[in-house]
């Protein structure tokens, strides 16, 4: 289980990884933990002609506060973000999501930007981002900044919005202190990929309830909270039965929507009792 | 910019252990793999190479992380600690591999390496971690053997300064 041979390259600066992306488009792969990458890269499921490693690259690993919401850049890691002394204050739905990914050992190196950009449908990130309305940063020599908001970003399973020369440099999570928010996830077992996630939050009069693991990319629904709770079960049902769902080896598609039809009122209450 | 073609040999140093060291890697040449076969270091266990069964885990600048999810060239410069800096020079243990010994927390000792370089960081960061946390930083291991009862008994004891206290194992 090694890699196929590969060129290795690690700029100095941001510019020089963007020259290198605009030369290698497709052929690269950037490196920035290597929490997904090279396990799929020793499994021989990807190949690469160049990895472009950003991990030294200080300029991307920043965690700015612009008061309304929260910049990651690219080279943080999921623990530096969960060891953030904002986090809790700020960013809770985040901060009850991060200690589902992965373990203690991945998180010290795989970064928030690289879960996201790597789009795995039952991830915790990219359903985090989705449900309070992020925003991905990208950043290509060529075209400059563009920025585009977590549903637009991401378009399928392991499938983004990203051009072959674009950089995901940061994400952005917006600040939503003192409201109601939970998150839950099915595993087999502790730091597994999620069977289901589930995340709901609360704010301007409006509950967003978000599920991972039930179809190629995060879902989310929109309830008016006048509407809260009488129609929220017929909501949860019609939104559930929706969605396509997978199989695979750890549950069906039906059994997807059976957990989530389950267990959503009871993380809709959660969030619910924290806003209160 | 450090620029290495796919079969380049480059020299690739760092400091393993206390020490200045150097050999040769081309770009997918694991950390694992250049520890044991290029170094020499045999302490660091590979199991499953894609991050999952911890064996392989390393402290990479005071961090514990995967060395089969790292590249070679990736230390470069680093600061690498693997189990043979734990003991002493005259194989005294240190308190956390004594405590080991004291609960009978390894058997075959495959998965043992990678568990003691995790709660190095652990207790480093955290010198009194609940169970909880402790059992949420083993979750990132395997263990086939002896079982996680006896790992966390043993994390415990290092973790409160008791670690001699237990009955030591008939020789």
């Amino acid at each position: 289980m090694k890699p196929r041979p590969f060129d290795y390259a690690r700029p100095d600066t941001v510019d020089e990884a963007l020259a290198l992306l605009a030369e290698y488009g497709d052929d690269a792969r950037i490196l920035a933990g290597g929490q997904s990458l090279i396990p799929m890269l020793n499994l021989r499921l990807i190949d690469a002609k160049v990895l472009i490693d950003i991990s030294r690259l200080a300029a991307l690993d920043a965690i700015s506060d612009h008061g309304d919401m929260i910049e990651v850049g690219a080279a943080v890691t999921q623990n530096k973000l969960m060891a953030w002394p904002g986090l809790d204050d700020k960013l809770p739905l985040v901060a009850a999501a991060l200690p589902y990914v992965g373990h203690f050992q991945t998180r010290n190196r795989g970064t928030v930007c690289g879960s996201i950009a790597h789009a795995d449908p039952s991830s915790e990130l990219p359903l985090a981002l989705a449900v309070l309305g992020g925003e991905v940063v990208l950043r290509s020599k060529q075209r400059g900044e563009r920025i585009l908001a977590a549903q637009a970003f991401q378009k399928d399973m392991l499938t983004t919005a990203r051009e072959p020369d674009e950089l995901v440099a940061a994400v952005r999570f917006p600040v939503l202190a003192g409201q109601g928010v939970a998150f839950r996830e099915v595993a087999r077992r502790h730091g597994d990929f999620a069977i289901i996630a589930i995340a709901a939050v609360f704010r301007n009069q409006e509950l967003h309830l978000g599920a991972g693991g039930l179809s190629g990319r995060p879902q989310v629904l929109r309830v008016p909270a006048e509407d809260y709770p009488h129609l929220l079960a017929n909501d949860v049902v019609r939104f559930v039965e929706g969605l396509e769902g997978y199989d695979d080896l750890h549950a069906s598609a039906a059994m997807r929507r059976d957990l989530f039809r389950n267990l959503a009122s009871g993380v809709v209450g959660e969030a619910m009792r924290c806003a209160a | 910019m450090r620029r290495v073609n796919r079969s380049e040999r480059v020299r690739v140093a760092l400091t393993l252990n206390g020490r200045r060291l150097a050999a040769e890697a081309e770009p997918r040449m694991l950390l694992s793999d250049f520890l044991r076969q290029s170094l020499g270091a045999t302490g660091t266990h590979v199991g499953c190479e894609h991050g999952i069964c911890g064996a392989c885990t390393v402290l990479i600048d005071g961090v514990a992380q995967r060395a089969c999810l790292t590249l070679a060239v990736q230390a470069e410069g680093r600061d690498v600690r693997t189990v043979e800096s734990l003991a002493a020079a005259d194989g005294a243990l240190n308190p956390l591999q004594a405590a080991f010994r004291n609960n009978h927390a390894l058997q075959c000792g495959f998965c043992t390496p990678g568990i003691l370089m995790s709660f190095t960081d652990l207790l480093a960061r955290n010198p009194h971690p609940s169970e909880g946390e402790i059992r949420e930083v083993l979750s990132g291991h395997l263990c086939r053997c002896t079982g996680y009862a006896n790992i966390v008994a043993a994390i415990k004891e290092a973790a409160n300064g008791t670690a001699g206290a237990a009955p030591n194992p008939s020789p």
